[in-house]
């Protein structure tokens, strides 16, 4: 019953998601304030209706209502409460229902929020913001339905693959789909701007909250399915350039860029039409995403629901929401007309730049990942572009983006000079070289990539606490601290996003320069060395889990003769699945992990073991965290508020949010 | 595509699970070693999804690394062992493409775009140089500059 309840409600919130989609845009063309004002309740009841039936699925999986197909296919009676929950969304159809849900959430904050907006862009915004809704409630009503029956129900599920039973995986998807979706928003005020031919400051101060938030989440997602893939695929990589990770990453390269050209828009009216196509591109690259996972035209790990006629479905989505806003941007965009004044050194050259480089880096993986589809549509060459590939072509993108980030962030607006920005930095850079020339002199003969990276990391860390330490003017250091106490969100959020993307530059190259590995048999009490470690394989024990069994050995850590840590490396068969999947024990240290994997039993006795050295790994992390960390920061900048009240007495905007 | 179809289908079977390089398959020779683990991290293992030969647990994987290493103890260099693997399974095999044929389009991309996404930035910005300051924020109106003394307490 509460399952049929759940259907109708999807049923209804694609019903008055149409009537959103029209009714605004046509009384925001005549002016009538009424047909505006249909928008807002729409939008609340759009996300109501959908939060309904997607808490209406939830509980079909909590209970393991088999008669559901859905839960059925990716359930089990016995897995752990928590799987069971987040299997609403590690499936295909559970997934888009998640999709269209914080769609809808976002459609409906920007009701709640949107009080400052005029009310003709208001009503435009949740208008399309609505037809995206449409299109996708469509996909999932029409293609993938998750509340169909079977006839006769089976006594117990089929599980979801075991792989996705892991905590990091199962928040992973939520917070992807809230960046995915959270781009929504900057297309949808993107269009509506083209749609009213006006984009001003206000305009831009208004986009870049939704594109910080969509790209904050973003950041927490690729970092929690990268952290995932670290110590669930059993050899501890953490990026792989695959199909479905490029897909993420791209929007994230875009928004990146779309929020730092968005400060130009709201500071100096100026980039206006270009921060327009990036908004347009940025969610025209989830969509790219959502078809590259959905449909598995391109095969990769992840690609959990291949189904062409599904592909198909989200292609047209994709050809009309792109199609359509790249028409309208090519008839209103020259209308756009910058006001800014600024000269060739500039704070706004240098982001100019920063939009250069984020936009071919993002190109670059573009091309790297639909390349083996066009040469075999066009050339006949059936060809992979792997993870090689990548590195090399991507990498040089990113390391000029660091060399100059400090410098840019130090320029002035309007007219700047490159000497008069470097030179409160010198310290920063002196120190980054010496620390860079230090680590190559300690590690004699290996690759320059880990000095590199330490040098990229040092400076950008550094770098950003000069930028903020500057902005606190002159006086006594005391003087001075209590400012930097006091200073704007904005401010810190740049400075610790900055600093966050040194952090992970330096992580991920110190990880790949100084790691080392190990494999080998080790007999029942047998001990071996790895980087100063000594590891002893003390038991190997059959351990019967909830919903698997498991081979766990016991692995005792020392250095020097003392305990680090005892880690139980696992090797887990799932019977329902059929799948074995490993589970790797780590030791994580500030500095290194220590990272054990267990392998098969051997013909003449012992175990497989399979141990690495991995410096840094955790700095990958970190440094992501303290991006997200970062971008929330300056989300919560009190210029964002204090300027939306400002606004509606009608008086100066205050200082702009940076 | 019947090699896709079939690499598909392998996939799906349930492979005896392995794990990645086995202690059996490392040679003796450090050295040779090395170079070997090199080779497999640019080879891919053509049953499954994006991976590597190195990282992978598949048989299939399991017989390209011994080829391999059987090849480089035979004495064969680098470019031999990866021109080998080439001829039998064709260039799916390999991770980096080679910049042959249309292939040049694919390296020279990046480059490319970044040439003209200067091009195109140096210009606009020329072009904001030269412009003049906008009217608008010349000068201020009778009424703005009255309502500024006001706010500045003159």
């Amino acid at each position: 019953m509460i399952t049929e309840l759940g259907h109708f409600a999807l049923v209804l919130a694609f019903l008055v998601a149409c009537v959103q989609a029209v009714v605004p845009l046509i009384g925001a063309h005549k002016r009538w304030p009424g047909w505006m004002a249909v928008a807002e309740p729409a939008a609340n009841a759009q996300f109501l209706l959908t939060a309904f039936s997607f808490a209406a699925l939830t509980y079909a999986f909590v209970t393991s209502d088999f008669s559901l197909r859905l839960v059925t296919l990716n359930s089990h009676s016995l897995k752990p409460m928590i799987y069971k929950i987040s299997g609403v969304w590690g499936n295909h159809e559970g997934s888009m229902l998640l999709w269209v849900l914080i769609l809808t959430l976002f459609g409906a904050t920007a009701a709640w929020f949107g009080g400052n907006l005029p009310p003709t862009l208001k009503a435009r915004v949740l208008a399309v913001q609505s037809a995206i809704s449409v299109a996708f409630f469509a996909f999932i009503l029409f293609t993938s339905n998750p509340f169909l029956r079977l006839a006769v129900p089976p006594f117990d599920g089929q599980d979801l693959n075991p792989l996705l039973q892991d905590p990091g995986l199962a928040f992973h998807p939520p917070f992807l789909y809230l960046g995915y979706v959270g781009l929504s928003m900057a297309f949808s005020f993107a269009v509506a701007a083209l749609i009213e031919g006006r984009v001003d400051a206000a305009w831009g101060r208004w986009v870049r909250p939704w594109t910080l938030a969509a790209w904050v989440f973003l950041t927490i997602g690729i970092g929690l399915g990268s952290w995932w893939a670290y110590y669930e695929l059993g050899w501890g990589g953490f990026w792989f350039w695959d199909p479905v990770e490029n897909a993420s990453f791209m929007p994230w390269l875009i928004a990146a860029a779309l929020l730092h050209s968005a400060i130009v828009v709201e500071k100096r009216e100026a980039l206006k039409s270009w921060t327009i196509l990036l908004a347009i591109m940025a969610f025209g690259f989830s969509l790219i995403g959502t078809f590259i996972v959905r449909s598995g035209v391109i095969t990769s790990v992840h690609a959990f629901a291949n189904d062409p006629e599904r592909g198909v479905f989200i292609l047209l989505i994709l050809g009309f929401f792109m199609g359509g806003a790249l028409i309208l941007y090519a008839a209103r965009a020259q209308a756009m007309e910058a006001k800014g004044v600024f000269s060739m050194v500039s704070r706004e050259s240098a982001l100019v730049v920063n939009n250069i480089l984020l936009a071919v880096s993002a190109f670059v993986v573009f091309v790297g990942t639909i390349w083996p589809l066009v040469a075999e549509l066009a050339f006949a060459r059936k060809l992979s572009v792997g993870a090689p590939f990548f590195n090399m072509a991507f990498t040089p993108f990113f390391i000029i983006l660091g060399a100059i980030l400090p410098v840019g962030a130090m320029m002035p607006w309007k007219r700047g000079s490159i000497t008069r920005a470097f030179r409160p930095l010198r310290g920063a850079f002196a120190l980054a070289v010496a620390l860079a020339a230090l680590a190559f002199a300690l590690q004699t003969g290996r690759s320059a990539m880990g000095p590199l990276g330490l040098f990229l990391g040092s400076w950008l860390v550094f770098g950003a606490a000069v930028d903020i330490w500057s902005r606190t003017g002159r006086g006594a250091i005391g003087d001075r601290s209590r400012r930097l106490l006091r200073l704007p969100g904005a401010d810190w959020g740049k400075a610790v996003a900055h600093a966050g993307l040194g952090v992970t530059m330096f992580g991920i190259a110190g990880l790949m320069a100084w790691e080392a590995e190990d494999i080998r048999v080790v007999q029942k009490g047998e001990s071996f060395d790895i980087a100063g470690f000594t590891l002893t394989l003390e038991d190997v024990q059959r351990v019967q889990g909830p919903n698997y069994i498991s081979t766990m050995g016991t692995v005792e850590v020392t250095r020097d003769g003392r305990t680090v840590s005892t880690l139980y490396p696992e090797k887990r068969f799932y019977p329902v699945a059929e799948m074995p999947t490993t589970e790797a024990a780590i030791d994580n240290g500030f500095l290194r992990d220590v990272y054990v994997v267990i392998g098969d039993p051997q013909d003449k006795g012992g175990w497989a073991v399979r141990t690495y050295y991995k410096p840094l790994a955790n700095w990958i992390w970190g440094g992501s965290i303290l991006m997200a960390l970062g971008g929330f920061i300056s989300l919560s900048d009190r210029r964002y508020r204090v300027a939306a009240g400002a606004r509606r007495t009608r008086g100066p905007a205050g200082v702009p949010a940076e | 595509m019947k090699r896709l179809i079939l690499a598909l289908m392998l996939a799906l079977l349930p492979l005896t699970p392995a794990f990645a390089v086995q202690p059996d398959e490392v040679l003796d020779d450090p050295v040779l070693e090395e170079r070997a683990r090199e080779l497999s991290k640019g080879l891919r293992c053509l049953v499954c999804r994006n991976e590597n030969i190195d990282d992978s647990n598949a048989t299939l994987a399991r017989d390209l690394r011994l080829l391999v290493r059987e090849r480089l103890v035979a004495g064969d260099s680098d470019d031999e062992v990866i021109d080998y693997v080439v001829d039998r399974y064709g260039e799916y095999v390999l991770l980096q493409p080679r910049a042959t044929g249309a292939n040049w389009l694919l390296w020279a991309a990046g480059p490319i775009m970044l040439v003209l996404g200067f091009g195109i930035g140096v210009a606009y910005l020329r072009r904001r140089e030269a412009m003049p300051e906008p009217a608008d924020t010349v000068a201020l109106s009778d009424e703005e500059k009255a309502r500024l003394d006001d706010i500045l307490d003159k």
